[in-house]
């Protein structure tokens, strides 16, 4: 009796394998240079993911393989190197540098341009602050004691608190707090992740707040606020002490603008020539990325929808990147 | 009773040298703090004299992953060679449960084969719970993959799964060898047991770079970093165990004319089954505790789920996926648990092929049969997106109403602990003169363990201020030690109620469990949210992770109180309290301080964590050197984290096995 259940079994699975694996054949793609898949990082920001996506699924109509890796920012940079992904997601000079420079320099990592997007980092506030700072955006008013009162928490008592990125992103708010006479102390969040997460749960109970943020971001889209206004940045202000309002000492000013690069790893230039080429091609204004991460972040639409609409609703702008 | 009595009637009160050592040690510290002797170099370590060993290690490293020739081949090839191996299962299994194959057939068509149907898995699995015989455990089974399949982690629990499921045999095969190979040689042991503690306290931030070099971005590194951290537990165990097995049973052994290989396989390692299997426990709870930081070199899956919602702050989706991962670890480990238990059966004929195999039989014929039909009935192969639901949206307003409504008690909250316990502490750790301090842990180091303990002591704490980290391993150690304090304080007590209550035991093992399989980001992020960036919010998270041995160990300790003690008590009229402050908490207290070592080990390990919130030690310097691409640094700051585990826990040890013997309990063991 067994036996026989399990003659039928055995050939039930046989015979729908086959079936099944006959019902299942797909067309192949055409696929121009190689059908290896394009790795393409996904750090998992909205506004880097989108951005990916769309590159990701441009290249895939040309008829690449694409395999969307998720990666961390900074490690991803190592596995670009080493040829273990293919396309890094953006790297910000404002804050990863260090790991762009080396990266490039090692020969193993292509930098592929600029994305276009002039990417602003600085110390930034939700609207109601003002009430606790009159005059802001002016940087003066962060000069007031009742301003540096509402801003102070039991870690900085008696000064104020400004909330800034990790230490590696490399701010120079020390520098710049001491030129500019402000009594305020650094607090360093460790992560993106609880950076993000002090200053979000502080807007929410309407807690006065002062913190570094940046744009194109999901905060500042989500939260009416603004960018705190220095004097404007010029060269002199970082390498020459007479420069600006305090004549002794530098970086008395706002900080430079940045620049968001793109990568990728060296050898696959022979590859998929063409998927480079798409990709030094690429370009995005700040403006269109802006609206992109709002239709994510506030909307709820998701990335890669996100970034399907975008491809459908602008061929004018990618066509010529195809060609 | 009598016997800690008589104890004291026979230790003379008189205070022995090595005792008086450590209040010479104590004044060295006053009098080079306050500068009554005048050696500013004791005080601060001169900058002048740092070694920088990150440079020199940087350079090493570097030369190691892109120029040492091994002859034929070179060290990298090597180890990209061992990478694609480890892929190999990797890939197989992610092919099976998420991706399915896709061949490549005549004419350039594609076939694609569909991965295994998830209603098929979840059948084969629940089966395989049912035919364990443990009811409980089939009802959990069904209820875990109902979840994640109905809050649409499907493919992410898969994802995570492929890559679990081999690195936990991995796991278990290795330790299980190098355990038996430090239980035979001596050589071995001597190298194996340091390397182990090297791998359990070194933060993976600190070897992630060379890691991810070596062996390529993706499941391999992953898997790699993971086993670092996830095998020692089951070597350990094994060459422990091996130790224990009782002169009788390898007597019984040679006598049946066992080979040394039989022996070993056939004999000794049977016989300590039950006890290999909180190895394999471990294993597997500490490859899941990897879960994250394995997804980001390339594993992906629910780890990436976690990061990818927390960091945008959507906590519920963040702590569904974190849900996920700690029903995948505790369904992983019961099964197998459940499967060690089974005694062998032994006949007298083999079984035929077919009773053998019949339930795997039916199990294989059950997930490919639903996958086939799956290609018509797309339900059964995929859980359609309609069907799923998510409570992400409950929780996160359940972290906005207590951050709203509640914060006027948590700032308070946080205020006084920052105020009386943090600062105080820190500012007492960091005020502390090196040598003064190298000085008195030797000394401790002296009257506990001797000459040899002292001399190890003395050269671990050194080179943490020779290569220039004292102060950020002070903070390390002002926190841990903070966290340990707490810990110990609210987890002791917990372990001493739960062992006296049943009802209370069993809740307290969920809480417990929950604890240490839930990935720390999970909590941190709204541990953020409510207490702001700063070393508070650390030690909220810290402690969190780090009660749950002082919970198990002080729990488990007074279990193990012979009950003819408290019988003895009892008949003595000693009342409940008396019983557990003069014979319970004194004969358990071996067990409780071994709760702590582990409390402090756990507390040492969530150093990375701390960094990701925020604060300015030791785990902060590994990610400066990650984004720095500076390995040495981050690999120096982390032998710093390692040497202040191995001095912590060597004293601890020493500490316990000399109560030990001073209570009598070494025969009883």
């Amino acid at each position: 009796m067994l036996k026989i259940i399990r003659k039928i079994l055995i050939r039930t699975i046989i015979w729908g394998l086959a079936f099944g694996v006959t019902g299942m054949t797909v067309a192949k793609a055409d696929v121009p240079e190689s059908k290896d898949p394009v790795k393409i990082v996904m750090m998992g920001y909205s506004g880097d993911n989108i951005i990916m996506f769309i590159y990701g699924e441009l290249i895939k109509k040309l008829g690449y393989n694409v395999e969307y890796t998720p990666a961390d920012y900074i490690g991803q940079f190592t596995g670009v190197g080493a040829g273990d992904l293919h396309i890094a997601s953006p790297g910000w000079d404002t804050t990863a540098k260090a790991v762009l420079d080396e990266a490039f320099s090692s020969g193993n990592v292509l930098n592929m341009g600029n994305i276009g997007i002039a990417v602003n980092e600085d110390w930034w506030y939700p609207l109601y602050v003002k009430d606790y700072c009159p005059g802001l955006p002016d940087w003066k008013a962060l000069l007031e004691p009742d301003c540096v009162n509402a801003l102070s928490v039991v870690e900085t008592e008696p000064k104020a608190r400004f909330l800034s990125g990790p230490l590696e992103w490399g701010g120079t708010d020390p520098e710049r707090i001491a030129a500019l006479d402000l009594d305020f102390e650094v607090i360093n969040a460790g992560s993106d992740g609880a950076l993000s997460a002090d200053l979000v749960a502080a807007i929410k109970r309407k807690q006065p707040i002062i913190a570094w943020s940046w744009e194109p971001y999901w905060i500042p889209a989500l939260y009416p606020g603004e960018f705190v206004k220095w004097p404007e940045y010029d060269d002199a202000c970082y390498d020459d002490p007479s420069w600006g309002v305090n004549s002794s000492m530098t970086h008395d000013c706002g900080r430079p603008n940045g620049h968001m690069w793109k990568a990728a790893w060296a050898g696959g230039e022979k590859i998929w020539p063409k998927a480079y080429d798409v990709w030094r091609k690429f370009t995005l204004d700040a403006k269109t990325a802006g609206e992109l991460v709002f239709q994510s972040d506030v909307e709820g639409m998701d990335t890669k929808a996100v970034a399907q609409k975008w491809i459908a609703d602008n061929e004018s702008t990618w066509k010529s990147w195809l060609e | 009773m009598t016997e800690t009595k008589l104890i004291h009637a026979i230790s003379p009160p008189r205070i022995k040298p090595s005792i008086a050592l450590i209040f010479v040690a104590i004044l060295a510290v006053i009098l080079i703090k306050f500068q009554w002797l005048a050696l500013p170099w004791a005080n601060d370590y001169p900058g002048t004299w740092v070694i920088p060993l990150g440079d020199s290690l940087s350079v090493k490293i570097k030369w190691l992953v892109n120029e040492a020739d091994l002859g034929l081949f070179t060290f990298k090839e090597f180890t990209r060679a061992i990478g694609s191996l480890l892929n190999v299962p990797v890939l197989f299994l992610r092919g099976l449960l998420v991706t399915g194959f896709t061949v490549e057939g005549a004419h350039d068509a594609l076939l694609h084969i569909p991965p295994l149907s998830w209603l098929g898995i979840t059948i084969g699995i629940v089966l395989l719970a049912a035919s364990l015989g443990d009811r409980r455990l089939t009802v959990f089974v069904v209820i875990s993959f109902l979840y994640v399949a109905f809050v649409g982690l499907w493919e992410s629990t898969m994802l995570t799964l492929a890559s679990i499921i081999v690195a936990v045999l991995i796991g278990i095969i290795t330790g299980l060898l190098l355990g038996i190979a430090a239980f035979k040689w001596v050589v071995m042991d001597r190298v194996l047991m340091p390397a182990f503690d090297f791998m359990q306290t070194m933060p993976v931030f600190a070897y992630l770079v060379p890691v991810l070099m070596l062996f390529g971005y993706g499941p391999a590194a992953a898997m790699v970093v993971t086993l670092i951290y996830a095998m020692p537990p089951m070597a350990r165990v094994t060459r422990i165990s091996l130790a224990q097995v009782s002169g009788e049973t390898v007597e019984f052994g040679r006598i049946a004319g066992s080979s040394a290989r039989q022996l070993m396989w056939k004999v000794m390692l049977p016989s300590i089954r039950p006890r290999l299997m909180v190895g394999v426990n471990q294993v597997i709870m500490l490859t899941l505790n990897m879960v994250i930081i394995a997804s980001l070199i390339g594993a992906g899956g629910l780890g990436f789920d976690v990061w990818q919602a927390l960091k945008a702050l959507r906590i519920g989706q963040g702590a569904e996926a974190g849900i996920a991962i700690t029903l995948v670890a505790v369904v992983l480990d019961r099964i197998s648990q459940q499967f060690a238990a089974r005694r062998p059966v032994h006949r007298n004929t083999a079984p035929s092929f077919s009773k053998k195999y019949a339930l795997l039989t039916i199990i294989v014929a059950i997930v490919i049969g639903t996958t086939i039909i799956g290609h018509w009935v797309p339900v059964i192969s995929r859980v359609p997106d309609s069907w799923t639901f998510s409570t992400g949206k409950f929780w996160d307003n359940i972290i906005d109403w207590i951050n709203i409504n509640l914060y006027d008690y948590i700032d308070g909250f946080r205020r006084f602990f920052f105020i009386y316990l943090l600062k105080p502490s820190k500012s007492f750790m960091l005020s502390l003169p090196w040598l003064g301090t190298v000085l008195f842990i030797s000394a401790v180091g002296y009257h506990l363990g001797r000459l040899r303990l002292a001399i190890l002591c003395t050269v671990l704490i050194s080179f943490i201020a020779i290569v220039g980290l004292w102060e950020k391993a002070m903070i390390s150690a002002y926190l841990v030690g903070v966290c340990v304090f707490l810990a110990s304080i609210v987890g002791i007590p917990i372990g001493v109620i739960s062992a006296g209550n049943e009802r209370i035991h069993n809740i307290v093992q969920v809480i417990i469990d929950t604890l240490q399989t839930l990935p720390s980001f999970v909590y941190l992020i709204p541990v953020i949210m409510l207490f702001g960036v700063g070393e508070f919010s650390a030690m909220v998270a810290v402690v969190m992770y780090a009660i749950v041995p002082a919970i198990r160990y002080t729990d488990h300790g007074i279990r193990q109180v012979a009950p003819h003690l408290i019988e003895a008590a009892r008949a003595m009229g000693c009342t409940r309290m008396q019983i557990l402050r003069r014979v319970q908490l004194p004969l358990a207290l071996p067990d409780i301080m071994l709760g702590v070592n582990q409390t402090l080990m756990m507390g040492l390990s969530m150093l990375i964590i701390t960094a990701l919130v925020g604060t300015r030690d030791l785990g902060q310097e590994t990610l400066i050197a990650l984004s720095k691409v500076d390995p040495g640094r981050g690999v120096t700051a982390g032998i710093c984290v390692a040497f202040i585990a191995i001095v912590a826990g060597r004293l601890i040890n020493a500490w316990v096995q000399k109560h030990k013997s001073e209570l009598g309990l070494d025969a009883a063991h």
